[in-house]
């Protein structure tokens, strides 16, 4: 042999490879969720600053401790615990207690992530399970809603923010009736703002008061009451834009919800316009959007096959609209989100593509 | 004919599938040139699918370029010929490609030698029947240069009870990096044009295809200016991607046709050959000559001098490397494209029938394609929406962890898979999928053989 002899790296085929590694792709989410939540900060102030702070560091946080507590190696790196914290805290209600929201991200992770298996294994959305649980532990909490462009919203924070572990949060009512004051004196044209979110205005009808439908260019832009970071519509669909062109989102996914909810909403309001909210306020309203772009898209809980995609999205704006009108909650779309999260295997078995040279007709093998 | 103009006019391509960078660029524009005789060949004995063949020369013979050194050892194997004039050195183990040794011949050469090839007569195809074209096809030791290897003559050999309408013909070369077939196309025409009749004639064919990528302008061109007036070859343009030179996707994406779950194409009445073996063919068949050469593509970012080169069947990697300037830096040597070719581990392995080309890969190559690690199934269905066959990888990849391999078979579609490599090239997590069907197909291979034994 020649002294210069290389040393040749035997491997299998193929030989070349496509970026982008999964690291790379959960980045992108989250440079995808940043103007989202830098809109929920501009919104809603430096409440939602911190609620974000905390909850991506609850949730890092509780992966880094079970990575440890399991002697694994650390899995923080791969970035989905930081999207899973942000997602929470866009859902979440931007005056939510900080130690709540805290809760929140360690169930999260630990029950719906963690107790899974990790990255990749997971069942359900891990965002929502953490939402989920608060949602049933502090049911008062996460609907208390405060109204957006409050005057002092960089300087103060929302009064409940800061409750203590543990203790029964502060009343905001008092607080929301100044702002609100505050806000329509110094710009008249704009609406009485109650703080409430246009789902629950929408819900208060009851049949014999009109309902109250928040206009929809409101919704789209997103100048509404609302989770910190679903009111936006508009900014939500060019952040999902920009993953669905970088191909680290399934565009189908959102557009089967948005188009579920849409198709369900008309039907119900042809049958009675009197009772049901028209189907474009359905899909602009409350936290849908970012529901069937950020998480409904979620790839671990959902389904893989190309049909099955469909069927899970129409599934899940089905269901957002049933909860929505005939449920006790005015919102609706994260029980359907995890209700699919929960289908999604067994959507993908039974929608599996039809392979090259076989027949969909069973026969035998 | 409705279904001709359809295929004059589209580009004709099959669902799914990837779009790798090309690479091709360095070496399509360059003339095929020929690679000197290496001092010393080695001729494996099982260069194709199939027995091995059996030699029918001893150690000391002299030989003399194109003369037969093995005999085909029954109806699913080939002879081989000498690729050049000179003396038997030894007839024993030698490195493969594969791995493990294997019998092979060593040729040492005649210095002074003239290398001409002597060897054969003429032959009159057109008087020829179908059997007797196929036991020519079968005596000239060709099989499929695009890299299966499968010998063509069986190929040719139409079952009974079906019936062949069509000859494709596969100039797609949808792996990166090779223009073998590029440059022959452009190159032989003429000897392409005679393979193709004698194909049609083999199986009885009333037409011809010839698929082209359409990043090959020119070949559609010269090609389409060259079919015969009556209509009976035509170019069909096809999309350039990955793996768009897979028989079964071709024949999709021309004809509109699903060859069944394990079958053959002759059973949707196709029959499909690699441009340059119809080439060969369409050369040596008159003169009942045997497959001595073939054009390799050498290229990659550690070879000095990348071209396609005509190589004598046989030469060693080393002599090939050597003469063109090689990297001494160079970590990876492919045989075959980046998607399915083979990696060596000796430079003592031969160039053989189903070597299209010779990759050699730097070490900044080599780490911009290797993963840092690899992360479980996030489910992203990127590797359900590359598979050509429709396979659901992410599923059997799960299941191959869990090792339910008889599972991924039965429900899975596990055999149908061809191993292109689009999966595993898509996958995100950087998970070896095609490395896993490969050990799963294998597993399940042994225990049939060995509830049957």
């Amino acid at each position: 042999m020649a002294e210069n002899a290389p040393v040749i790296e035997v491997r299998t085929s193929p030989h070349v490879r496509q970026t982008p590694t999964v690291d790379q792709i959960m980045r992108n989410v989250v440079y995808a969720l940043l103007p989202v939540a830098a809109y929920a900060v501009y919104q809603f102030g430096i409440s939602a600053f911190a609620l974000i702070l905390v909850t991506v560091l609850a949730c890092v946080g509780t992966e880094q401790l079970f990575c440890r507590l399991s002697s694994k190696r650390t899995t923080v790196g791969d970035f989905s615990a930081v999207i899973t914290g942000m997602l929470l805290a866009l859902t979440l209600p931007p005056g939510f207690p900080l130690w709540m929201a805290a809760v929140a991200g360690f169930v999260g992770i630990a029950l719906a992530k963690v107790m899974f298996g990790g990255i990749g294994l997971n069942v359900f959305n891990p965002a929502l399970v953490g939402r989920a649980f608060v949602q049933a532990a502090f049911p008062v909490a996460i609907t208390t809603w405060t109204p957006p462009f409050a005057q002092g919203r960089f300087t103060e924070f929302i009064p409940s923010t800061w409750t203590f572990p543990f203790a029964l949060p502060v009343s905001v009512s008092d607080w929301v009736k100044e702002t609100s004051l505050a806000i329509q004196q110094a710009s008249p044209g704009v609406d009485a703002f109650t703080g409430a979110t246009p789902l629950a205005l929408s819900k208060l009808g009851n049949g014999e008061v009109a309902h109250f439908v928040t206009d929809s260019m409101d919704l789209f832009m997103g100048t509404t009451a609302g989770s910190a970071g679903e009111t936006s519509a508009l900014l939500i669909l060019l952040c999902g834009a920009y993953l669905a062109v970088r191909h680290m989102m399934d565009w189908r996914i959102p557009a089967a919800v948005i188009l579920g909810t849409y198709v369900t909403a008309e039907i119900l309001h042809l049958v009675d316009p009197s009772a049901y909210p028209p189907p474009m306020f359905m899909v602009l309203a409350g936290g849908l959007m970012l529901g069937a772009v950020f998480m409904a898209s979620d790839m671990v809980a959902s389904p893989v096959t190309p049909v099955g995609v469909w069927v899970y999205g129409i599934l899940i704006g089905l269901l957002t609209v049933i909860i929505r009108l005939f449920g006790s909650l005015s919102e609706g779309v994260m029980y359907a989100i995890l209700f699919g999260n929960a289908a999604s295997p067994l959507i993908s078995a039974v929608t599996q593509p039809r392979v090259y040279g076989t027949s969909r007709k069973k026969k035998k093998v | 004919m409705g279904l001709m103009q359809l295929i004059g006019l589209g580009k004709a391509t099959f669902s799914h599938g990837i779009h790798p960078p090309e690479y091709k660029a360095s070496t399509g524009v360059k003339k095929i040139r020929r690679l000197p005789f290496a001092p010393e060949m080695i001729i494996p004995l099982s260069q194709h699918f199939g027995k091995p063949s059996v030699p029918i020369v001893h150690e000391g013979q002299e030989v003399v370029r194109g003369e037969p050194l093995a005999k085909a050892d029954g109806f699913m194997s080939v002879p081989l010929h000498a690729p050049a004039t000179g003396i038997i050195k030894k007839i024993g183990l030698m490195p493969t490609a594969r791995g493990p040794k294997a019998q092979a011949i060593v040729l040492k050469l005649h210095s002074g030698a003239s290398q001409d090839a002597l060897y054969g007569h003429l032959q009159d195809i057109d008087n020829m029947s179908p059997e007797q074209i196929v036991k020519a096809v079968q005596d000239t030791g060709m099989v499929g240069l695009g890299g299966a290897s499968f010998p063509t003559h069986v190929k040719m050999t139409v079952p009974e009870g079906q019936k062949v309408d069509t000859v494709m013909v596969n100039g797609c070369e949808c792996e990166p990096y090779l223009t073998t077939d590029h440059r022959v196309m452009l190159e032989y025409s003429m000897d392409l044009f005679a393979g193709i009749r004698i194909a049609m004639k083999a199986v009885g064919a009333e037409r011809a295809v010839i698929g082209i990528e359409d990043n090959k302008p020119d070949a559609i061109e010269g090609l389409r200016e060259a079919c015969p007036k009556d209509g009976t070859v035509t170019v069909g343009v096809m999309k350039t991607k990955y793996p768009q030179g897979a028989e079964k996707m071709m024949i999709k994406a021309l004809l509109g046709r699903e060859v069944p779950s394990g079958g053959f194409p002759a059973a949707v009445g196709v029959s499909v050959y690699n441009v340059a073996t119809l080439a060969q063919l369409g050369a040596l068949l008159p003169h009942s000559r045997g497959l001595i050469e073939r054009v390799v593509t050498i290229a990659g970012p550690g070879i000095e001098k990348p071209g396609n080169y005509l190589v004598a069947l046989g030469t060693p990697l080393r002599f090939v490397l050597e003469q063109l300037g090689f990297e001494g830096d160079s970590r990876k040597l492919i045989l075959g494209g980046p998607m399915m070719g083979v990696s060596v581990a000796s430079l003592d392995v031969p160039v053989t029938k189903g070597v299209s080309g010779i990759l050699v890969l730097t070490e900044e190559e080599k780490a911009a394609q290797m993963p840092k690690q690899v992360w479980p199934c996030i489910k992203c269905a990127r590797c359900v929406q590359a598979c050509p066959i429709h396979l659901n990888p992410s599923e059997l990849g799960m299941l191959a962890a869990k090792r339910q391999y008889e599972l991924m078979e039965e429900r899975f579609h596990l055999n149908d898979c061809f191993e292109c490599g689009c999966c595993t090239y898509v996958c995100p997590s950087a998970i070896p999928l095609v490395q896993y069907f490969r050990i799963a197909k294998a597993i399940n291979r042994e225990n049939k053989a060995r509830e049957a034994a």
